[in-house]
């Protein structure tokens, strides 16, 4: 199974048939978490309203540490097996866990302000989710900062796992330095703390983030390949040009 | 140990060639810190109370400066391939630079630290938990940054993408190294924050030469 995928013609002819189902999936479970998280089901008895940003919030906060670990994992994999599409596949990871750290930032800074009366506290898990998208904005920077593309995928992939191993240690760091953010209250060794009406869309968006995630993860490690296919077909036709001339 | 000490004898000598580099350095301190007065304004107890995360921060700042030169010029001139291909490990190539680099910027910023801590108006009982904090941290910050010195060898610009990857890591070095110091000015004891900055140097001192070994093999492949 794992090698199977190292061809990445046989890949692309995979991800072309699930994709269109992955897709259907996707649509289906955040429509349906919207639908129950926004009109069906009760406001807080303190927050009113605005709890319901919760449903968007909490799920892009789990995906943006799961995306890390993914694409650490990735990069681990890339750097062991030298498996061709474990880094394409963590290349591809990086702007999507950016985009959900960055869409837990601003949902979280909506929700502060009606509720802790600030945009912006240096609290421990802010703070942690902000230096987590520094990381994959580094990670995204090194990847890029090489002509030779192959270069910049190996020095990012360190990258990530030096970022990996600091990642815990940010956490503690910051958590003992500042704290205003309640903590969590779905996975609890007692069971979840909240209200099945509430968990249920919560739930749903979340699974349906993480299919989001793998759908587009298949679209740009398709566009990858291609990119590849591209630049070595540029590149033949530059070097039989120049025997040419 | 012996390629260690050649290693480590060889940089000094180059470093000690270009003697200002190194002072240049303690000049940045330096002139980073002077400016928060004028910042901030000149009220002893506005300063007294940023000193710590100020001095700090300018010391992190410099320790990161210094770190493009630590594999750059040999990675240039290609002794880097030299170094790395001579019988001794790699790892052991990246801890001598490293102890150089160290003895070279944090060192001498540590020199520097209680003067500084002088001008902001520092209490008395802050000066030596923040030499302490300083002589635990800085080590730290070295071992982490040659990481990223070794991971950006012939990117296109350097500098400024070394402090995107290295500034994000140096987070819990300063958080535990300014609230060693904020502890004892509060009258408590800074020894738990110093032990974790001691537990820090400790996990960096084996974990950072082997990925910035790793790196540097990338590097010169």
């Amino acid at each position: 199974m794992f090698h199977r995928f190292a061809n990445p013609t046989r890949f692309l002819r995979f991800a072309a048939v699930i994709q269109p189902w992955i897709a259907a999936i996707t649509v289906a479970l955040i429509g349906s978490g919207l639908y129950l998280g926004l009109f069906n089901s009760p406001a807080d008895y303190q927050q009113g309203e605005t709890v319901r940003i919760m449903y968007v919030h909490v799920p892009s906060a789990w995906m943006a540490l799961f995306c890390y670990s993914a694409m650490a994992g990735a990069c681990a994999i890339a750097l062991i097996w030298k498996h061709p599409l474990a880094e394409l596949s963590a290349k591809a990871t990086a702007p999507i866990g950016a985009g959900f750290t960055f869409l837990a930032l601003v949902t979280g800074s909506l929700w502060g302000k009606p509720m802790w009366g600030t945009w912006w506290v240096w609290d421990a898990r802010l703070t942690s989710m902000l230096v987590l998208l520094f990381l994959y904005l580094g990670y995204m920077a090194l990847n890029n900062a090489f002509d030779d593309p192959a270069r910049g995928a190996k020095s990012s992939s360190i990258l990530a796992l030096v970022g990996f191993v600091n990642v815990p240690i940010i956490k503690f760091s910051v958590d003992w330095w500042n704290t205003l953010h309640q903590p969590a209250s779905v996975v609890k060794m007692t069971g979840p703390a909240i209200h099945a009406s509430m968990l249920a869309p919560l739930l749903l968006i979340g699974v349906g983030f993480t299919t989001y995630y793998l759908w587009v993860m298949l679209i740009r490690i398709r566009y990858e390949v291609t990119a590849n296919k591209i630049r070595t077909l540029q590149r033949r036709q530059a070097a039989t040009g120049e025997s040419h001339a | 140990m012996n390629g260690f000490l050649q290693i480590v004898r060889r940089d000094l000598h180059l470093a000690m060639r270009q003697g200002m580099d190194s002072l240049m350095v303690v000049a940045f301190f330096v002139i980073a810190v002077v400016l928060f007065p004028f910042g901030v304004g000149p009220e002893s107890n506005i300063l007294a109370r940023i000193a710590p995360g100020v001095i700090w921060v300018a010391a992190l700042l410099s320790s990161m400066l210094s770190l493009e030169r630590l594999f750059q010029a040999d990675y240039e001139d290609g002794s880097l391939e030299l170094l790395a291909l001579q019988p001794v490990a790699l790892e052991i190539t990246v801890m001598a630079k490293v102890t150089v680099h160290w003895l070279t910027t944090g060192l001498p910023l540590i020199v520097a630290a209680p003067l500084l801590a002088v001008l902001m108006n520092l209490p008395d009982d802050g000066f030596v938990p923040l030499m302490i904090a300083l002589a635990l941290g800085t080590p730290a910050l070295s071992l982490i940054g040659a990481i990223g010195a070794a991971l950006i060898l012939g990117s296109r610009r350097g500098g400024i993408l070394l402090s995107l990857l290295v500034l994000p890591l140096y987070i819990p070095v300063l958080i535990f190294g300014v609230s060693a110091v904020d502890a004892v000015i509060g009258g408590f004891s800074a020894r738990p924050q110093l032990l974790i900055l001691s537990g820090l140097l400790v996990a960096a001192l084996p974990l950072c030469p082997w990925a910035g070994a790793a790196a540097v093999r990338q590097g010169i492949e």
